[in-house]
């Protein structure tokens, strides 16, 4: 039978049906593991799919960040009073928090965004260079955000 | 580069081929203005940044002051402009990734499109006034 053929020299283990269907012929006919597409569960996430996904998300991440920025604007157009509650209400925990994400989006989504111009220039797609211009924007992003409220913290002396 | 190229036959009227835009009717506008958009933002964030650095703590008479003086008021108005413009540009793609369905995807699309210009309207409109009254 060639079911127990295949079995006997098959260089994959088949346990189950989602094995077995996973077994396949190359072009010189011996059996191979068919690839699988890389499943996000499963698949250890190279550092230029994060540096993707993050630009995406800082970039949602500021757009609802913006609302804070309107906020902050009108509040100075209208009066002392309104101007106090904006700035009480940021320098909340809360407001604090979400300052601190703001930040970080905002050098991430500035620095990631270098890199795509960069790329739309037609640089930088070397794949020596996708890496640690990954890695690059993480850590100026980190730098940048520790730097401004290192800042922020000397110019209040809080 | 020894070898000549090749004459390519195109089977599209003069127009056509100027117009470069095919079936789609449409060209590399969103594209370009993403990029148009986000390279005029390069200045203009670190520039706020640093001025709100250089605030911290002030009351709000400094602020308006500050934000009321033409050169500020002028560089808050082409950040807000330049911030919402590419705000729209970049949820349109968010939107059109994953939002199935034509009409929720253009009615999710034109609610954005709504949104980000009543936003820059009212920040513009809130630079405005301070840039027209007296300090």
């Amino acid at each position: 039978m060639p079911s127990t053929e295949a079995a006997r020299e098959c260089p994959t283990p088949m346990n189950d049906i989602r094995d077995a269907l996973l077994v396949a012929r190359d072009s010189q006919h011996g059996l191979i593991r068919r690839p699988v597409s890389p499943h996000i569960g499963i698949y250890r996430w190279p550092i230029t799919m994060v540096a993707s996904i993050l630009n995406r998300a800082t970039g949602i991440a500021l757009s609802a960040g913006s609302l804070l920025l309107v906020w902050w604007l009108v509040a100075a157009a209208s009066g002392p009073q309104e101007f106090a509650t904006v700035q009480a209400f940021i320098a909340s925990p809360i407001g604090l928090l979400m300052l601190l994400g703001w930040t970080a989006s905002l050098f991430y989504h500035l620095f990631g965004g270098i890199r795509h111009l960069l790329w739309d220039a037609g640089t930088g797609f070397a794949k020596p260079s996708l890496n640690p211009v990954s890695w690059l924007v993480l850590a100026l992003t980190f730098v940048a955000t520790v730097l401004v409220w290192f800042a922020g913290y000397m110019a209040l002396g809080v | 580069m020894a070898h000549k190229l090749e004459k390519i036959v195109v089977m599209r009227s003069q127009l056509g081929r100027v117009r470069g835009t095919g079936a789609a009717h449409s060209g590399a506008h969103h594209w370009k203005a993403e990029r148009v958009t986000a390279i005029a933002l390069v200045p203009l964030t670190v520039w706020f940044v640093i001025a709100v650095l250089s605030h911290l703590g002030a009351e709000q008479p400094a602020i308006a002051a500050w934000a009321g003086r033409p050169w500020n008021a002028a560089l808050l108005l082409a950040l807000i402009a330049m911030t919402f413009h590419h705000m729209q540009l970049g949820l349109q793609v968010v939107w059109e990734d994953y939002i199935h369905g034509s009409m929720r995807r253009d009615a999710a699309i034109l609610a954005t499109k709504g949104a980000c210009l009543l936003l820059g309207l009212i920040a513009a409109v809130a630079v405005l006034k301070l840039a027209t009254v007296a300090h």
